[in-house]
């Protein structure tokens, strides 16, 4: 596609940079260079068969999320599949959108990566232009708009369903919005999970939550359900204590957004290892 | 018949700068000044929104004095122009130089070649190293021109006097406090009579290395910067001290009565002027050519 964006060359500033009127990044890039948007791609003629991208482009798959008292947590495997093949061991699906929301990403992983950089970007870009932050549900109708986009490349196989957790600032509490490939937003409550290991996931952490939740306890019953999730689906990874390659788990507090460093989470992917490996189900919670 | 009107290419670029000028020299002055840690922007502003200080990308900022529409203009283009050379290639890949050249290429353009006016802005863009060796910033005029700073650069209206007093005090890695005293004070002395600058008269912001965060840049809040200047930190505080201000000066100057500042209502008034571009007074034309 022949590219309007000719910024390179002349060194000056086009005129398209000095039009006053957009905040957002993502509609100007509309205006300016389409062909950088996932959106502004052409796409290959006719309807294929949707399972054929899954098998020539990696997928990520579980992501779950927590919402506990004065925070959110967010987590993901780090397993990417191509049909039956395990493309790589150590894929990161969830990300920091800004200083106080995340963003975990199912699906097509070359497309999920891209859109999560837009976001990310859309987020930063408005908040320099304006001089203020988005708020929480702004940014998650801003992203509701660049899946709608997508939804084309989705219905060849290439969907992208991300899953959004933030500190909303003015009520101090988390908050999980999901998704659909159409661009469809849901909030959730308590908790969530998207992905091929989703239904495993989301069935543990409906046996695990707890309102009173702590961030550690959110921690603990995040590493749980993706365990259960790994168990039960083959396009989710485990944990790999052998190559110490552990979930990505990220909180987002008032104090903004903490991915859990790698030894916090070794002590508390074996202390679940080894209950496992007594239970290998895992906790049970009361019959009645 | 009335003969066809010339002028000389000489006469209009010496109009034309001479206008931009004027108009500059109506605004505040911003102070950029490379301290230990970073490089800090201080300036008179009052506005808590309408800033002259503002944020580009991780490492990068940008300040300005002039005509407030024009310099806005430029900042937003700035920012696109960041985020988008981050977007395409990657984010160590977005520079100060390339801001500096950029903004450069299109303030010549507009002065030599634009129908319209010329800009009436003058800008800073500064970006901070890992080290302070890395430190660069640079001015960009109203033309074009770009210069390297050297330790501390002021923009706007009253540069020249205020960069005198700078020149006294300035050292080289000093202390984020020493650097901003020493800047309110210079700041303070733009007109005939000093005038000691309150907080809530002042927008600072600090590009800071020692920042976990890829974005180094940080406003400094009201209070904290009460705290860092030494003075009495709330905002009732800094009435007080705005009119106490006012009264030292009023006795000094017997003429002027009726302002908070009387010797700076002289050159500039005391409400925010600069950036609703509605003031009539001119400060010292510095450097500004004699008209033929």
């Amino acid at each position: 596609m022949e590219s309007n964006a000719d910024w390179g060359s002349r060194g000056g500033l086009p005129q398209a940079f000095l039009t006053p009127g957009i905040s957002s990044f993502s509609e100007f890039l509309k205006g300016f260079a389409p062909e950088y948007l996932p959106s502004g791609r052409p796409l290959p003629g006719g309807l294929g068969s949707a399972s054929a991208a899954g098998d020539i482009a990696p997928h990520g798959t579980t992501i779950v999320s927590i919402a506990f008292p004065g925070g959110v947590l967010l987590a993901g495997d780090r397993r990417a599949t191509m049909g039956n093949f395990i493309a790589q061991r150590d894929i990161e699906k969830v990300f920091p959108a800004d200083e106080f929301s995340a963003v975990g990403i199912a699906g097509s992983a070359g497309l999920a990566v891209e859109v999560v950089r837009l976001f990310q970007l859309e987020l930063e870009h408005y908040e320099k232009i304006e001089g203020v932050t988005l708020s929480t549900d702004g940014k998650a109708n801003r992203l509701a708009t660049m899946i709608r986009g997508n939804l084309a490349m989705a219905m060849q196989g290439l969907a992208v369903v991300p899953l959004f957790a933030g500190y909303d600032e003015e009520t101090g509490q988390g908050r999980i919005f999901s998704y659909d490939v159409t661009g469809g937003m849901y909030e959730e409550h308590d908790f969530y999970s998207v992905g091929s290991g989703s239904m495993f996931a989301r069935g543990a952490l409906k046996k695990l939550f707890r309102p009173d939740f702590t961030a550690e306890d959110a921690a603990v019953a995040a590493v749980q359900a993706l365990y259960d999730a790994a168990d039960d689906d083959s396009a989710t990874g485990g944990p790999d204590l052998f190559r110490k390659i552990f979930p990505v788990v990220a909180v987002v507090t008032e104090d903004g957004y903490r991915r859990l460093p790698d030894e916090e989470l070794s002590t508390l992917v074996e202390s679940i290892m080894d209950a496992r490996r007594v239970v290998p189900d895992g906790p049970r919670s009361p019959l009645r | 018949m009335t003969t066809p009107f010339y002028v000389s290419p000489e006469q209009i670029m010496k109009d034309r700068a001479e206008y931009a000028r004027k108009g500059i020299s109506r605004g505040r002055s911003v102070a950029v000044i490379f301290y230990d840690k970073g490089i800090v922007f201080v300036g008179e502003n009052p506005s808590r929104a309408l800033h002259k200080i503002s944020e580009i990308y991780d490492r990068l900022a940008f300040a300005a004095a002039g005509r407030y529409n024009e310099y806005e203009q430029l900042r937003i283009a700035g920012v696109r122009h960041a985020d988008m050379r981050g977007y395409v290639y990657d984010r160590r890949d977005v520079t100060g130089r390339a801001l500096a050249n950029t903004y450069a290429q299109a303030l010549g353009t507009m002065f030599s070649e634009g129908a319209g006016k010329p800009y009436e802005v003058e800008l800073a863009v500064a970006e901070v190293g890992e080290a302070a060796a890395d430190d660069q910033g640079y001015r960009i005029t109203f033309d074009g021109q770009v210069t390297d700073i050297r330790g501390f650069q002021v923009l706007g209206g009253a540069a020249d006097a205020v960069t005198q007093v700078l020149e006294s005090s300035y050292e080289e890695n000093a202390a984020l406090e020493t650097v901003l005293n020493a800047a309110v004070d210079a700041l303070g002395r733009d007109g005939t009579e000093p005038r000691t600058l309150a907080p809530n008269q002042l927008e600072v912001a600090v590009l800071e290395r020692t920042r976990t965060q890829a974005r180094k840049f940080r406003r400094i809040s009201e209070n904290a910067l009460a705290r860092l200047l030494g003075v009495a930190g709330d905002s009732a505080g800094e009435g007080e001290g705005d009119s106490e201000d006012g009264a030292k000066n009023g006795g000094g100057d017997a003429g002027q009565t009726g302002t908070t500042n009387p010797p700076a209502a002289k050159s500039v008034p005391a409400d925010d002027g600069d950036v609703l571009g509605a003031v009539d007074d001119i400060l010292g034309e510095d450097g500004t050519p004699e008209e033929s």
